[in-house]
This record gives C-alpha cells, structure tokens and sequence, in this order.
C-alpha cells in the first residue's frame, strides 16, 4: 500500500529527474562537427526565432497596450500617472518579457520539435540516425538547444521594446498622458541589473523548454498511456504544459533570488 | 517570399537592436570608456536614496549615484557618485538630498560653492545635509512639540 501510494512515484520522478539531467549533459556534450552542426544551429534560429517575430510582436504590442490602459486607469486614482513608465517597464522587462516569450515559443516552436522529434522516434528515424554512427541527441537535440540560446534573448528584447510601444500607445496616444512622463519614468527606473536578470531568465527558459519538448518527443516510445501517433499527441500536449509549468516555477525561484 | 537567410539575419538584427537599446539607453551601460568622475560624500543618513539615483544642479541631471555604503567605523553612510566631466565642481560644493514631490524618487541636490578649489576625482564632499524626515516632521506637528 505505502509502497504503491508513496515509494513508487518518488522513484518515478527521481528517475525522470535524473534522465532529463542526463539528457541535458547528452545534448549540450554532444557538440561534435561544428560545420556541420552551424548549418542546423542556423535552421534552427530561423524555425524558433524568426519565424516567431510576428507572433512576438503581435502579443507583446497588446500586453503592453492592455498594461497601459489597466495601469492608467489604476494610477489615476492617485493621480500618480507620472508612475506609468516606471510600473509597465519594470513588468515587462522583469516579468512579462521573458515569462511570456518562453510560453509563446513553446507553444509554437516546442510542440512543432516534440511532435517532429516523436515521429522520427515511431518511425524508427532514430534508430536509424544510430545505426549510421550519427549521435541522435547531438544531431537533433544540441542544435535546436544552442538556437535557442541564441533565440530565446533576442526575442525577449524585441517583446520588451514592443510592448514599452504598446504601453505609449495606449497611455499617450489614447489616454493623453505626457510623452515625457512616460519616457522619463522608463528611463529613471530601468537599471542594467533588471536588463540582465531580464537576459538570465530568457537563457533559463529556452534551456527549460528545449530540453522538456525535445525529452518528450525523444522518449516517445517508453510512454506508458498510449502507443504510435496518440503518444506523440500526448507528449506534445505534456510538453507545452510541463514547460508552461516549469517556466512560472522558476520564473518564481529565479525572481526571488535577483530581487 | 524571402530567403532563409535574410529573414534569420532581419531577426538577429533587429533582437541585438533591442537588447543594445535596452542595455545601453535603459540600463545606462558605459561602452565607451567612463566620461565621467566620481566624487565621494558622507551623510549621517541617506534613507530612501536608491542606487543609480540622480544628482542634479538647478534641477538638471549631472551625474548618477554609482554606490551606497556604511562606513564601518564611524556608522555614517558613505556615497559615491559620478559626475559629467564637463562639469566641475569646487570643492565647498554643498550636497543634500532632497524628494521630487511629495512622495517622489530621493535624488542628490548639489549646491555649487565660489571656493576656486575644484573637487578632483575621489575627492569627498564635506559640507552635506541628509534628507527631511517627513514623517518626523508630520509627528512633531500633530504632537505639537514642535
């Protein structure tokens, strides 16, 4: 009973632990031919990055524009607008910047590589890469990790300038509040230390949601619910959801240490 | 339809664009060399001031605080901050810190002296007054011992 309820999991979740670690250690050392391996980090870039801008750009503008507005009417009460710059900056570039990012690009990108990933698994693609003495975690796992290192930072940059954007848009342009308030504000509070904790998240998540959407699709086939193409439906589904999880968790943990 | 590489090119570009805006204009990170000096002052209290805070003359930004600390011995707060090279300061140069409103950022409000000594670089400010207690103030006035 105890060891059904209470022993089995934890092993469970310790074995996962160790084998995602392992994984980590597998694709990050697994860096052999660098020519070859430029041309897949490039394609990669252009997959979770470029392809993502629009994305980006549309939901930064509109959560800063929706900053702007709630934020106005709530300062408004204590006439204490002048505040605006400050409030929607600092959440953007500490919070919102680098949170929503992580789960817009593993909603887009990390669902496409978990469902790519878990094909060429039931397909037995990947047996096939080791056959060939091709590693398959440094052919299909390390690229994809070093692009979005590469990715992750710049599109959370281009979310915080959008939505600073949005933020002028909706306060200045639509609520007539001084364009110099609003500017010095931002200016007055942003320090380099938020820029860089804004930069440290961003490498966090891309690790988090690399390696959660690329071990689901790896180990497709050792799923205990399903079999065949419905497991590669679930560990998309899992994938999305344990590194939407994993980002709030340890946008939690990491906020509370750059406070 | 654009080719692959233009299109990861334009994102680079533009993300490096954004991350340079953000650390250069809002996280004021100085690439080219320092032109700026720093001057150092006590305060028997500097409650309130903030780190990168502004130190200004006749309202106008001169200079930022770069680093707040208690010296050990004598329990004051010891401050540094970094002044424009272009402006020079003598050294009976008054600091005091002051509120932009009423309960706005603490910032540092220089006084310009007329000595013809100028403070030199690491040179302290000796002639300070630390910010108004508000609340004291407010106290002494409901009490009535003022």
């Amino acid at each position: 009973m105890l060891q059904n309820l209470l022993i089995n999991p934890c092993i469970k979740v310790i074995d996962t632990l160790g084998a995602v670690a392992l994984f980590l250690f597998d694709a990050i050392f697994a860096t052999k031919n660098v020519r070859h391996l430029f041309n897949k980090i490039f394609n990669q870039v252009f997959v979770i990055g470029a392809q993502s801008i629009f994305v980006i750009l549309l939901i930064g503008l509109f959560t800063g524009l929706v900053l702007g507005l709630q934020a106005f009417y709530a300062m408004s009460m204590f006439e204490a607008q002048g505040m605006l710059g400050s409030l929607i900056s600092l959440t953007l570039i500490r919070e919102m910047g680098p949170v929503l990012t992580a789960i817009m690009v593993a909603a887009r990108a990390g669902s496409a590589m978990t469902a790519e990933i878990g094909v060429m698994r039931i397909s037995d693609q990947i047996d096939a890469l080791t056959v060939m003495d091709i590693h398959p975690i440094g052919y299909l796992v390390s690229p994809r990790l070093w692009a979005a290192l590469i990715s992750f930072p710049l599109l959370t940059a281009i979310f915080n300038i959008i939505g600073l954007i949005g933020g002028f848009l909706s306060a200045c342009v639509l609520l007539g509040l001084n364009a110099g308030r609003y500017m010095s504000g931002i200016e007055s509070s942003v320090m380099l230390s938020d820029v860089n904790g804004c930069m440290l998240k961003s490498l966090v998540f891309a690790v988090i949601v690399i390696l959660i959407c690329c071990y689901q699709g790896y180990f497709v086939h050792t799923r205990k619910d399903a079999k065949g193409p419905v497991a590669v439906g679930n560990a998309t589904t899992s994938a999305v959801v344990t590194s939407c999880v994993l980002i709030l968790i340890a946008d939690y943990v990491l906020s509370s240490f750059l406070l | 339809m654009i080719k692959k590489q233009s299109a990861v090119g334009i994102f680079v570009f533009i993300g490096l664009l954004c991350i340079g805006y953000l650390t250069i204009k809002l996280g004021k990170m100085e690439v080219f060399g320092s032109n700026s000096y720093t001057v150092e002052a006590q305060f028997s209290s500097v409650q309130g001031l903030r780190n990168g805070a502004n130190v200004e003359i006749a309202g106008v930004q001169v200079g930022r605080v770069s680093a707040i600390n208690l010296d050990p011995e004598s329990y004051v707060a010891k401050i540094s901050m970094k002044i424009n090279k272009d402006i020079a300061l003598s050294d009976d140069t008054m600091a005091s810190i002051k509120t932009s409103g009423l309960i706005g950022d603490k910032f540092i409000e220089l006084t310009p002296g007329g000595s013809d000594e100028l403070l030199a670089e690491g040179s302290a400010i000796t002639d300070t007054e630390p910010p108004v207690d508000l609340i004291a103030l407010i106290s002494k006035y409901v009490f009535g011992s003022l």
